[in-house]
């Protein structure tokens, strides 16, 4: 199955400077692998050391935060849209 | 060497405003604009204000979906997402250590508005690598569009 994934800027240098790439998996999970096995340097943006997603991102598919789906076990299908968002954060403390 | 960041009196009214209508809690939102080799112009073409998914009056997070509907609103003008701004309610407009640490994006503009003042006080940085740079905000007059067949400036 392919599906398209939408990167945020910050991370497009790790993907020759695409902003959408197409993957296969039928999970979120199995999708990334197969990114991160063409463009390595994703993975520690995208993976945390638990080997869960990275808390400092936010995955829609389609229009639902994968966080309260199943997270990288969210299954997918042909034609859907993932979007990998920075999570942006900050404040006085 | 960054561009001045450029806001319309309509985009600086929209920010400051939307820091306003947050108060007590900090307020935050998004910047859309052109790139030029991977690099933001400068030139706004839209200020997006957001929600503050913390609640807080000490730190902000911009709210998942409205990051993703501001992506979404980048993509179908040709623009990208060039930077977020956000209040300090009692502090200075100036980038606090956790606005240092969790800068997401060296190319992106952060605009900082202080209610600390009287008066809001609203300035820009980019922050890279950890080192802090103010970027000057121009106030630039909108697109002047003349109404007479033919005389468009577009």
């Amino acid at each position: 199955m392919a599906v398209e994934i939408k990167l945020p800027t910050v991370l497009r240098a790790h993907a020759d400077g695409q902003p959408t790439v197409t993957a296969g998996g039928a999970t979120i999970g199995e999708a990334f692998a197969d990114l991160v096995a063409r463009y390595p340097a994703l993975k520690a943006n995208l993976i945390g050391v638990d080997g869960g997603l990275h808390k400092f991102v936010n995955v829609y598919v389609n229009d639902d935060d994968i966080r309260y789906l199943d997270q990288l076990d969210t299954k997918v299908a042909d034609g859907d849209t993932i979007s990998i968002l920075p999570a942006v954060a900050g404040g006085v403390s | 060497m960054t561009r001045a960041l450029r806001l319309t009196a309509h985009q600086h009214r929209v920010i400051v405003g939307h820091c306003y209508d947050g108060l007590p809690d900090e307020a935050c939102g998004l910047l859309l604009g052109p790139m030029e080799r991977g690099v933001p112009t400068g030139v706004v073409t839209e200020a997006v204000p957001c929600r503050n998914a913390d609640a807080s009056a000490r730190t902000y997070t911009v709210e998942p979906k409205d990051m993703l509907n501001a992506m979404r609103a980048a993509e179908a003008a040709s623009v990208e997402i060039v930077g977020v701004w956000h209040s300090h309610t009692h502090t200075t407009a100036y980038p606090s250590p956790t606005d240092v640490r969790q800068a997401v994006d060296p190319t992106w503009y952060y605009p900082i508005v202080s209610f600390r003042d009287d008066a809001p006080v609203v300035r820009a940085y980019r922050i890279v690598d950890g080192e802090i740079t103010e970027i000057p905000i121009e106030l630039v007059e909108p697109p002047r569009v003349d109404f007479r067949p033919g005389r468009s400036e577009f």
